[in-house]
């Protein structure tokens, strides 16, 4: 059994086909990429899993349990973390109290325990605060800690929002289009935290990209969509050199 | 200007981040704890309802500063603190009981409204909230076995332990000092904790928060329970403290009141509550003190300008009969609502750190240090 599975998963808006019965697997500790197009599908594949949109017909599995009809906020809790294509952070918040929302889901502290500042609840923060700087560390977010989101410049945010989903401590993360918006020296950045999530912290990748050097360099296997169906299904070289996909995206 | 040096995780949990903090406010509670000896007893009236209102405005910050649901109905959760109050001592229910008693039944009403408002942002939530003040407003004009109707209800003086509690007595004023001070300490615990990240997570992205497994619905729910429950508490002070409660007090006017408290006070910290109370208790009696006096300061001014007495009295009566009109109090209101959003959108607190800085420091402080900026614009979002 694959560590996680979609089957058949569709999304339809009336007529259009957004994702249409696409299938695959996703092996624990792989890093799989899903390349295509613009309206290819991949972006919609990635809000299905987390279940911002409901698939119309297909399932999806984790660990060997059917995660398709759980709420949203649970598939954070099953240990599956994002981040967003157009950066979806707490703007005017800073970005330590950012972070520590990517804990989460490991809190267990009830609100009167809270409101009254309990020492168990002193004692949570500070091991969730611990955490946090784990990531900071491994993401090199020292300089910025205490500052708000919105004075933070795009790439910076970028990395702060990969850092949040790492808070989690994820079994599987869903990076939509890590290196959009980033510079040569950031995306350089960006490879080598998406191998060290894999080899360091033992984290398995599902990875939306454009950018096939990043895709090539970081990649185990890679999937290419194109309007919802798969094309192509291999290893990186392999798929670059599948007819169907040069056609999708030179013209035949 | 000073630089913190953390060494240890509880820097950043503290309350007070450095030992000025203590001085600061240490010194403001002992004033405020002596204040009974040295304010008059106008002021020291006054003083208690800066605590009411600074209570609802710590309140309405939870759920409208820091989760983000706007609300226009915060005059019915203080009514229904208060008439549960009255009710409740008709039976003689000592003061402790009723106290948690209101809360508790606010908190769970403000709840029962969370649900629906889930669904809703912006304008359509600030509607759903303002019919349920309406609704709850001709409820207490209707109810008339329990509310008593358009009459109203007596509220009697209050009675602590066995020892009566009069409404002007410092011992009040102590107690609504203390609702105060132990309301903002529980919201600060809760800031800095994970439900106060996850009202604030919420606020500015309800994609991200659920997808960093927060229970959107359950925190909304629990956001209106607890700001209900506080301004339930703050009803039953205020129902003490004006000892006679009837519908047209719970009125939309004062909801709009709660929402200047923190427009104008600042919707980003807990200070904006308090100093939003301040302005909204005092620019009461200075609107009282313009419309009884201005109409002679301009006939004044038109006499001393060579009109006659026959003109100039005219001015006067003129001006008297523009003060006096219907709604000109609201319409001031908005007048200044809209400045401050337009001028001033960090409000009085914002303020009060812009010129902090500016003396921080000092040659070096730069106009656009607090110029907003959009760095890039998002292209869409996912509702």
């Amino acid at each position: 059994m694959s560590y996680f599975r979609a089957e058949n998963l569709s999304l339809h808006f009336g007529g259009l086909k957004a994702v249409d019965a696409v299938s695959f697997a996703v092996e624990k500790g792989e890093i799989l990429s899903i390349i295509g197009p613009n309206g290819a599908g991949k972006s919609s594949i990635f809000n299905l899993i987390s279940r911002i949109y409901r698939p119309t017909s297909g399932r999806i599995f984790f660990e060997d349990q059917d995660i398709t009809e759980q709420p949203p906020y649970d598939i954070a809790k099953l240990g599956i973390a994002r981040t967003f294509q157009n950066i979806e952070l707490f703007e005017n918040a800073t970005v330590l109290s950012n972070l520590l929302v990517g804990r989460h889901r490991h809190s267990t502290t009830q609100l009167w325990q809270e409101l009254l500042f309990l020492p168990s609840v002193r004692a949570s923060e500070k091991v969730h605060r611990r955490r946090v700087e784990q990531v900071i560390e491994l993401l090199d977010l020292e300089p910025y800690r205490d500052k708000l989101i919105s004075g933070l410049p795009y790439g910076v945010r970028k990395v702060i929002e990969l850092a949040r989903a790492l808070c989690s401590e994820p079994k599987l993360i869903l990076l939509d289009e890590p290196s959009s918006g980033l510079n040569v020296e950031e995306t350089d950045d960006m490879s080598f935290w998406i191998r060290d999530m894999k080899s360091e912290l033992g984290v398995t990748v599902l990875m939306v990209e454009h950018d096939m050097s990043l895709v090539n360099r970081v990649s185990d296997r890679v999937i290419a969509l194109n309007y919802g169906r798969v094309l192509a299904m291999g290893s990186p070289a392999e798929v670059q050199q599948h007819p169907d996909v040069v056609a999708a995206y030179l013209g035949a | 200007m000073r630089f913190l040096f953390k060494t240890d995780y509880e820097d950043d949990i503290k309350l007070f981040p450095h030992s000025g903090y203590v001085v600061t406010y240490g010194v403001l509670l002992a004033l405020l704890l002596i204040a009974p000896y040295l304010l008059s007893s106008y002021l020291m009236s006054q003083l208690v309802f800066v605590c009411i209102y600074a209570t609802v405005g710590v309140a309405l910050l939870i759920l409208t500063g820091f989760t983000g649901q706007a609300s226009l109905g915060h005059a019915a959760f203080l009514a229904i603190g208060a008439y549960t109050a009255a009710y409740l001592q008709k039976y003689n229910v000592p003061f402790p009981v009723y106290f948690l008693a209101a809360g508790a039944l606010t908190g769970l009403i403000g709840a029962m409204v969370g649900f629906p408002a889930l669904r809703l942002t912006g304008i359509y939530l600030v509607i759903a909230t303002i019919s349920f003040a309406l609704i709850v407003e001709e409820i207490l004009a209707r109810w008339e076995s329990v509310t008593h109707g358009n009459e109203g209800m007596r509220v009697k003086t209050l009675s602590l332990l066995g020892v009566t509690v009069p409404r002007d007595s410092p011992t009040f004023y102590y107690l609504c000092l203390a609702v105060l001070v132990l309301t903002i300490v529980g919201t600060l615990n809760l800031l800095r904790s994970p439900t106060g990240r996850a009202f604030v997570a919420i606020r500015d992205s309800e994609t991200a928060a659920r997808s960093m497994g927060v229970n959107v619905a359950l925190y909304k729910v629990k956001s209106f329970a607890i700001s209900a429950a506080i301004t339930g508490f703050a009803g039953v002070l205020f129902a003490h403290k004006l000892s006679f409660i009837s519908p047209e007090m719970f009125t939309l006017q004062l909801s709009i009141e709660f929402i200047i408290v923190i427009l104008i006070g600042g919707t980003f910290s807990l200070h904006g509550a308090v100093l939003g109370a301040i302005f909204i208790v005092m620019i009461d009696p200075f609107l009282t003190y313009l419309k009884d006096d201005m109409p002679g300061i301009i006939a004044g001014i038109a006499a001393t300008f060579g009109a006659g007495t026959a003109t100039a009295g005219n001015i006067q009566s003129k001006v008297a009969a523009f003060a006096s009109l219907n709604g000109l109090k609201g319409a001031i209101y908005g007048i200044i609502i809209v400045l401050f959003v337009l001028f001033e959108p960090l409000g009085l607190y914002g303020r009060w750190l812009k010129i902090k800085l500016f003396f921080q420091l000092f040659p070096l402080y730069k106009r656009a240090t607090f110029k907003r900026q959009k760095i890039y614009v998002k292209s869409e979002r996912n509702r």
